[in-house]
């Protein structure tokens, strides 16, 4: 039993795994021990003292998020002495808190607001004294930073660490202390490759997104224009967490049926552009192949990728898959086949996807993204901004009817379904390359090795006599630490797929913030690409290459996959940036 | 108080930038190695500009906001060159209230620089210091090693030419 410790909390004995932290050992008495600075696995400094609690024979309260338990040890969570302590440490951060709560974004979703009210912290003003004043940091694409609503808990810089990005952190000391860059640049002057980690990491309003919601709305009033809406793989397995509905839930019927109650003229999926990437993406692999191109091929479809890619590894951006994103695909078809099979002008098109990312905010400003010679995408909404459209449309999310896509562009396979989760491109590319260099429809659809959400996946392939080595990697950490191996030598691989965010889009920067308490407990990423995975093994159609909406767009339009005019319209360019 | 950056332009030599490999090589096994490289970068080039934290970044193979945030945590650095002559005014109880609050006023607006700032031309350096122990003297100010006390702001014209010739 050496791996068991006997302990008492508030009284009564538990026997709780040995090396637990308090915090851990409190969650078999049923106690949940407040946190703000601790994430799991990502933050761990015990900066807050919100989680303080006492221990027999200590000194003064310890912090329980990084306290170990050990044998013996009597641990109280919930004295006077502690309910106070935590009180007049909320009271005291609200004395440097911009308190506008009522038109604050992370309203009802803010953690130091949840404790706020839990702790009875009537009195916002106990402590009267200077406050700080920064202004807001608005340099981004993707985010705005308002330093008066943080509080220094750090998980931010943290997130940015784990993506090894690191152009965040505390700079100054004391009362200057405050969240920025080194030499106080702004975001856009540095390397951030806008993945928004930080803001799902956010536990006040400090950090949010650049919100468009407003403006879509205006858009879409407008008569003039042609407003199209599609939307990623990964939105519909993360908003109905916006709506109260279980983490996992798949909600692409209702999703359909919200965006068209919203008034957009066509609502499409991004999936038929996922399809599109696949098309074009195993073509161009197998070119690489045969001709003997550069190996090997990375995937381009997270741009939190490609923007670190630029900063951090240019050496490598020849190994990048020349095609766009599939929000840039979508975009590109929309206002070139689409718009002139309408007779529409591309000028009045405008289109505006919902994404689970932050970074596709900025992609959509890249150079090579204007296929029609307008840009390709007009607006970007993250998972949380679609879902703010939604309520203030006052549509009854929950209980709409399940619908479909509009036909033109609504049609796709479960290929292009799993995008949304890492080893999903992959997966979805290997079932059209593989039927391509077989020559005939294989039965072979799962590609279980690259399932998952371990940060670095392996596999090989025997496909048409050829072995394929392919590796999957999410999180950014995991990216530079394989492309340092292969930089030494000590990996060899024909095909990576690369996403920013750890475990893909369904966990990206725009999705559905989760609280602390639910990050610490619950696998997120898990259960949100179930609902990915589950939908694709319903599906009849689960290759990209056998659907109709291929077929028609081949036939019709681009000739071949690879050809001149595809090359023209649904691929792109990277080039170096500087690291500093 | 946040501390001032430099916007005068960088004169490191390759001399500096030697030395100042060689010490991030002796710490680069070290943890906490970010402390004394930047302490010998600072002797080296007398204050911690963009370029030096870069190589340091670089050298120990950690974030450059993991440097600065460093840099600005501790009060010993310092990220504005000093200039040929730093004149140091001390702020200690004493002094203030015998009129340094003035006087460095007074200096400030003669050089057109902020205290820990530095001339363009690279002459003169402001610095506001605590007691120097002089409190006999006061108001005192330093300029390099010299002392100048029981100062008045019409003391200030006579020893800044002192040093401008």
């Amino acid at each position: 039993m050496e791996n068991i410790v006997n302990v008492k909390i508030n009284g009564k004995e538990y026997a709780v795994p040995a090396g637990s932290t308090i915090l851990e050992a409190a969650r078999y008495a049923k106690i949940d021990i407040p946190t703000l600075c601790f994430l799991k696995d990502l933050n761990e400094i015990a900066a807050c003292r919100i989680c303080v609690v006492e221990v027999k024979g200590a000194r003064s309260l310890v912090a329980s998020c990084v306290y170990p338990v050990n044998e013996g040890m009597e641990i109280q969570t919930n004295t006077p002495k502690i309910r106070e302590s935590r009180k007049t440490t909320l009271e005291l951060l609200l004395s440097n808190h911009d308190k506008k709560c009522l038109s604050c974004i992370r309203s009802g979703s803010c953690e130091l607001q949840a404790l706020c009210y839990e702790y009875g912290v009537e009195d916002v003003d106990r402590f009267k004294g200077l406050m700080q004043d920064f202004p807001l940091e608005i340099s981004g694409e993707h985010l705005v930073r308002d330093n008066n609503k943080c509080i220094l808990c750090r998980r931010c810089e943290a997130a940015c660490r784990a993506q090894h990005v690191e152009v965040i952190g505390a700079n100054a000391r004391g009362f200057d202390t405050h969240i920025g860059c080194a030499f106080e640049k702004t975001l856009a002057e540095t390397a951030c490759v806008g993945c928004g980690q930080c803001i799902v990491a956010c536990p006040t309003g400090a950090l949010r997104e650049r919100d468009d919601v407003d403006a879509v709305f205006k858009e879409i009033s407008n008569p003039d224009k042609y407003v199209v809406f599609h939307a990623a793989p990964s939105v519909r397995a993360g908003l109905g967490e916006e709506f109260g509905l279980p983490i996992g839930t798949n909600v692409e019927g209702r999703m359909a049926a919200a965006a068209k109650r919203l008034g957009f003229d066509q609502v499409f999926d991004t999936n038929f552009a996922a399809d599109l990437t696949i098309m074009e993406e195993a073509t161009e692999f197998l070119q690489r192949v045969k001709n003997g191109g550069k190996l090997p091929m990375i995937t381009s479809c997270s741009p939190g990728w490609i923007n670190y890619a630029e900063h951090f590894h240019p050496e490598f951006l020849d190994n990048l898959s020349s095609c766009k994103s599939p929000q840039q695909m979508a975009g590109s078809v929309i206002k070139t086949w689409f718009a002139e099979k309408n007779n529409l002008d591309p000028k009045n098109v405008v289109v505006v996807s919902a994404m689970p990312c932050t970074a596709k905010k900025g992609e959509r400003l890249r150079d090579g993204q204007s296929a029609a010679g307008v840009p390709d995408t007009d607006y970007v909404l993250t998972t949380r901004e679609f879902s703010r459209m939604i309520k203030r449309a006052g549509v009854d999310f929950v209980n709409l009817p399940d619908e479909d896509f509009d036909p033109a562009l609504g049609v796709f396979s479960g290929a292009g379904v799993i995008f949304g989760a890492t080893g999903g491109v992959m997966e979805a590319a290997l079932r059209t390359a593989a039927d391509v260099l077989e020559g005939k429809d294989l039965s072979q659809l799962d590609y279980h090795a690259v399932r998952g959400i371990d940060g670095v996946k392996e596999a090989s392939y025997e496909i048409a006599g050829l072995t394929v080595n392919v590796a999957v990697v999410s999180g950014l950490a995991n990216a530079d630490a394989l492309l340092n191996k292969i930089n030494a030598g000590e990996a060899d691989y024909h095909f990576i797929e690369v996403m920013c965010c750890p475990g893909g889009c369904v966990n990206g920067g725009g999705q559905p913030i989760k609280s602390a308490k639910v990050r610490n407990t619950v696998d997120i990423k898990t259960l949100r690409a179930s609902a990915l995975y589950n939908e694709d093994s319903g599906m009849k159609l689960r290759k990209s290459h056998q659907s109709p909406v291929m077929k028609m767009l081949y036939d019709e339009y681009f000739g071949e996959p690879g050809s001149h005019k595809a090359h023209e319209i649904l691929h792109t360019h990277y080039s170096a940036k500087p690291k500093y | 108080m946040q501390k001032r950056i430099s916007t005068l332009p960088f004169k490191g030599t390759p001399e500096q930038e030697a030395r100042l490999l060689a010490a991030i090589e002796a710490h680069r096994a070290d943890p906490g190695a970010v402390m004394p490289v930047l302490q010998e970068a600072q002797e080296i080039y007398g204050y911690l500009p963009e370029e030096v934290q870069q190589i340091v970044a670089e050298g120990l193979n950690i974030s450059m906001q993991e440097v600065y945030g460093v840099a600005t945590f501790y009060s010993m650095f310092t990220l504005t060159p000093k200039g040929e002559n730093h004149i140091s005014v001390c702020l200690g109880t004493a002094c203030y209230v015998k009129g340094a609050g003035d006087i460095i006023d007074k200096i400030s607006q003669r050089l057109g620089i902020a205290a820990e700032e530095c001339t363009e031309d690279g002459r003169f350096s402001l610095t506001a210091c605590r007691c120097i122990g002089a409190c006999g003297l006061a108001p005192v100010l330093t300029v390099n090693d010299e002392v100048y006390g029981r100062l008045t702001v019409d003391d200030v014209d006579t020893i800044l030419a002192k040093y401008q010739s």
